[in-house]
């Protein structure tokens, strides 16, 4: 624990740091809205055990929202940030109602057909401008600052990225996490011992797609336009490849597989060019195979093993099995 | 241990993010561009053959610098094309940015290039906000827009007497401006549009679609869509024999697409093209170059790709610097003279206008050759084509 | 006037020639989800894959034609088959390893092959595909009465009825399918009588992604051959299934024909919707019956 306290300092103040270091921003700002979105799916599929395979649907539609209210309506920065995140939690909440009857396999085939059926809808509707995107948004500014420099921008998003983190980690240590974890580990147990399970279901559910919007319109305001990208199919499947990559069910885990496959996407673009999907896809079954726990997961495994050594040197042959 | 490699996979990305930048004794070209999706085709890996065939006509060199040429793929995400631009802007000391093809990746990157001072040439990307509410100072619109495409095969077919018309729309931006571009020009010329059908993206089966085309019994069938749907619609025209009853007519047709669908089946068609490897002596001399490299005849955008690129170190060289401002004046006051058009110009605007071509696909019969696809059926004039007007705020200076 | 809440009702004729050629989409639609079925009967994973496979199958084809002269009545044996092994192949080398384990990671890994299988043959063959003819045989078209529909159109819903009525009396009325869905029950029991379930696995997940394949060949003279045909289709064919009933061998088949027919209609009636009509459908079935139409909970 307090290890992992230390860890979070360092990482908040080089987060702090980051600006004066002469790193991109954009980019950066780039990797903190995905790593949000990450962490927005983990607490669905890590903590509540349910694969969501459409949250591109959160994550594409509060862009929208967000974009079309300050590009067109003059909406200012927060209340249109705060709009893209509750119009995904509305969405969330119609699409959990329908996806939480089933379970597993099903919830995820659902969650699927569903952000498909959002997906054609925003292709159509006039107001996302098609495949030209929703183009030129303003940034605006926040208790009077404004954000029109990369760096103000930058610790506005990464106020608003550590403040849902905590957020996160508040709700998963919360006794509404503590239901969660025992849904998820047996659902007909929590059913017998008296929770409304499908409430719970629906709650978490609400609250990943807010996060997961409030991660799309973040990046809205940071890049200036929303586009169809952001809601396709393949961005469901790229926010699966972030978590499992950086180990489901772990806290930072999810941060760091978004910052791999960001950092990849834009590293490999202009060196490997098309190979870019076909790479994605075998790191994804490389993932799938070969460790399942993901980064930080296995870092984790790996220190468990050795304290588990450390206390008991003679179990060791038993542990290794 | 954890802390210790993940603060190694920081150490990483910063180190990524900040590569040394480039030395300025040379000229740099960037080409951000989809190389391996839905627009590989008719761009894609053989648009940068194109461009590298230009730099090697000047020797690899302008002013005594080398000219170097980066590439990227976008992957059809605007945020990736954006990023990239900005990247090679700042760390590259790029000069020049070709690409697009996709409308989006191409906005967002038009917005990147007004900021940086870059000319950007897009090629490829239809969206006539390019040069219009979204142009900058620094844009160039190579090649075609959805105006010039509507107009071309439009005003041709109801000169011919094709009065009245059906359309396959795309149920999307591009399909919507088309189909509105399409129908003013027919409705100008005194004919009329008896009814259109707005087909989902997706969509693989058009027959249903074409069922109600015929139904209407207009004379024409106007395709306003663009890649796998135009061919898988023409296919099924071909099964369902509509093309006995209608003439099929699409806005935007590239030779890859007549290539992959085979004559027997694409037969008859009418398409807008900005250009054709067959027209004359030197478009077959490029073409012949290029197909030894490729195997392939050159699309139209992978000639607008060599065209633009040799204009970009013409200009330079007569203005003997790569300052944005200099370079984008003298583009704009030149007119341009090569294989790919005659006498075309860049607009103030940003839309480089020139001659359009309307041709009929050819009966296998007829063809007598390899890749001998087309006949064309009329020059649209660049005037005509483009038309005069657009609501970009650069003319109301 | 035929008016309907403001929507232009369109003749008869019309409408029996759209849900007509519904019935050819909704075809496709059987099949692929037939195959679907069998895989997740078995093995219990949903197989993300199989929109790939259906392209593969379509590609086996075209190459077979263009390379090796093999007409289209050899390809519709030979491509399944050939595509079939890569699936034993991939399910012994790869999905092998995943049994026992939470479901979720089956759709997981399929989904990784067939970003893999898709992206290669992009990268190879270009995104505008290639075209296969419409073989002679079934050249030429039939007049219904109400339509004039095109020989080849009637031949798939033909084929895949048949296919469908074969996998069926398969699984039901066989000796082997008692085998399999013994093995579906209790693998460890049947394993215990001697039979070779490894193998029986293999053999299905082959066979299922040979229904795609078959799919595919027979898909190849409609649509152009491109390496992203499937994976839109592969989405819709899982509202499908949703919609049917996961594993009901009849369920996937007749919602299959049935939406194909109810897509055909929407396409007349109002064409935008056309491509959301399945998953609109599938809603209102999860509020109705969450285990679908043919499942049981």
């Amino acid at each position: 624990m307090r290890a992992a306290t230390l860890f979070y300092l360092v990482l908040g103040a080089v987060a702090l740091a980051l600006p004066l270091l002469g790193v991109y921003p954009v980019f950066v700002m780039k990797l903190l809205c995905f790593a949000l979105f990450a962490c927005a799916f983990n607490l669905l599929l890590g903590f509540s055990g349910m694969l969501s395979f459409g949250h591109a649907a959160y994550l594409g539609s509060a862009a929208y929202v967000t974009g079309w209210l300050m590009a067109t309506q003059g909406w200012g920065t927060l209340p249109g940030v705060l709009a893209g995140a509750v119009a995904a939690a509305g969405l969330g909440l119609v699409v959990g109602l329908l996806a939480i009857r089933r379970q597993g396999i099903y919830f995820a085939m659902i969650t699927m057909a569903l952000a498909q059926l959002i997906y054609f809808v925003c292709v159509q509707a006039p107001f996302t401008g098609g495949e030209n995107g929703l183009q030129g948004v303003p940034r605006g500014e926040v208790l009077g600052l404004t954000l029109n420099g990369d760096i103000a921008l930058y610790y506005f998003v990464l106020a608003c990225c550590a403040g849902s983190f905590l957020f996160i980690r508040r709700v998963v240590h919360s006794p509404f996490g503590q239901v969660l974890k025992a849904i998820r580990e047996n659902e007909p147990r929590a059913i017998s011992l008296g929770y409304d399970v499908e409430r719970y279901k629906l709650l978490v559910f609400v609250l990943s797609a807010a996060l997961a919007g409030l991660a799309g319109s973040l990046k809205c305001l940071v890049l200036g336009f929303a586009t169809l990208t952001d809601v396709q199919q393949a961005m469901s499947g790229e926010v699966i490849l972030m978590t499992l990559l950086g180990g489901v069910g772990t806290f930072f885990g999810p941060a760091l597989g978004a910052g791999i496959v960001i950092t990849l996407q834009e590293y490999l673009s202009d060196r490997v060019g098309p190979w870019v999907t076909v790479i994605l896809g075998a790191i994804f079954i490389l993932c799938v195979l070969a460790f399942r726990r993901g980064i930080v997961g296995e870092l984790q495994a790996l220190q468990a093993r050795r304290q588990a050594r450390a206390l008991s040197p003679g179990a060791n042959a038993a542990r290794d099995e | 241990m954890r802390i210790r490699t993940i603060l190694g996979l920081l150490g990483l990305c910063l180190c990524l993010a900040s590569r040394a930048a480039a030395a300025t004794d040379e000229v740099v070209i960037g080409d951000i561009d989809d190389l391996s999706g839905v627009y590989a085709d008719v761009i894609g890996p053989n648009g940068i053959e194109a461009i590298k065939m230009a730099v090697e006509d000047f020797g690899g060199k302008v002013l005594g610098k080398k000219v170097t040429l980066l590439t990227a793929d976008h992957q059809n995400k605007p945020d990736i094309g954006a990023s990239k631009f900005r990247e090679w802007a700042d760390q590259s000391s790029l000069n020049l940015l070709l690409g697009g093809s996709n409308t989006g990746v191409s906005l967002a990157m038009a917005k990147v290039a007004g900021s940086k001072k870059i000319p950007f040439i897009a090629i490829g990307a239809a969206g006539a906000s390019l040069t219009n509410a979204d142009c900058t100072p620094y844009t160039v619109h190579y090649a075609y827009d959805t105006t010039s495409l509507a107009h071309g095969t439009a005003s041709t077919m109801v000169k011919s007497g094709g009065k009245t018309w059906f359309f396959l729309t795309a149920d999307y931006a591009f399909g919507t401006q088309l189909q509105d571009g399409a129908t003013k020009v027919i409705e100008a010329g005194g004919g009329k549009v008896l009814g259109s059908v707005r087909v989902p993206l997706g969509a693989s089966d058009f027959s249903s679609f074409l069922l109600q085309a015929q139904a209407s019994g207009a004379q024409v069938l106007g395709l306003a869509n663009a890649g796998n749907d135009t061919t898988n619609s023409i296919k099924a025209a071909n099964e369902f024999g509509i093309a006995k009853t209608m003439k099929p007519a699409a806005l935007l047709g590239f030779i890859s697409d007549v290539h992959s669908l085979g004559l027997k089946t694409a037969q008859g068609l009418i398409l807008t093209t900005a250009w054709y490897w067959d027209l004359n002596d030197e478009t077959r001399a490029f073409s012949k170059r290029f197909f030894a490299k490729t195997k392939r005849e050159p699309t139209m955008l992978q000639a607008a790709y060599y065209s633009a690129t040799t204009t970009y170190l013409n200009v330079v060289k007569t203005v003997g610097s790569t300052d944005p401002d200099k370079v984008m004046a003298e583009l704009k006051r030149i007119r341009i003279n090569d294989m790919f058009t005659k006498g075309g110009h860049i607009r103030a605007d940003g839309l480089m206008a020139h001659d359009m071509y309307v041709v009929q696909v050819k009966k296998p019969e007829e063809s007598k050759y390899p890749w001998d696809y087309y006949k064309v059926l009329r020059q649209v004039p660049a005037d005509e084509a483009f038309g005069s007007t657009s609501t970009c705020s650069l003319l109301k200076k | 006037m035929n008016e309907l809440m403001g929507i232009a009702l369109p003749p008869l004729p019309a409408v029996l020639g759209q849900m007509t050629l519904g019935l050819v989409n909704g075809s496709f639609y059987a099949l692929l989800s037939l195959g679907l079925a069998v895989i997740f009967g078995l093995l219990r994973v949903v197989n993300f894959a199989h929109g790939a496979f259906y392209m593969l199958g379509a590609f086996a084809a075209a190459l077979a034609l263009e390379h090796l002269g093999i007409n289209y009545w050899l390809a519709l044996l030979l491509a399944p088959l050939a595509v079939g092994a890569l699936g034993v192949v991939l399910e012994r080398l790869l999905l092998r390893h995943l049994y026992g384990l939470d479901p979720l990671y089956g759709l997981l890994l399929t989904f990784g092959i067939s970003l893999v299988a898709e992206g290669a043959l992009l990268q190879h063959f270009g995104s505008s595909g290639q075209t296969y003819p419409v073989p002679d045989a079934l050249q030429g078209a039939v007049n219904l009465g109400y339509m004039i529909i095109p020989l080849y159109r009637l031949w798939v819903i033909a084929a895949s009825l048949v296919v469908c009525l074969v996998t069926w009396f398969l699984i039901e009325r066989t000796r082997l399918g008692a085998t399999l869905r013994a093995a579906t029950e209790n693998a460890r029991l049947v394993q215990a009588f001697g039979i070779n379930v490894p193998l029986l696995v293999s053999a299905t997940y082959g066979a299922g992604v040979a229904l795609a394949a078959l799919a595919g060949v027979l898909s190849a003279p409609v649509i152009q051959v491109s390496p992203l045909m499937g994976s839109s289709l592969v989405i819709v064919v899982f509202a499908v299934v949703v919609i049917g009933g996961m594993g009901s061998i009849l369920g996937s088949v007749v919602s299959g024909l049935g939406l194909g027919m109810i897509e055909g209609l929407t396409k007349v009636i109002y064409p935008q919707a056309s491509s959301i009509v399945v998953f609109l459908i599938m809603a209102l079935v999860l509020i109705w019956r969450p285990t679908g139409l043919f499942g049981k909970s």
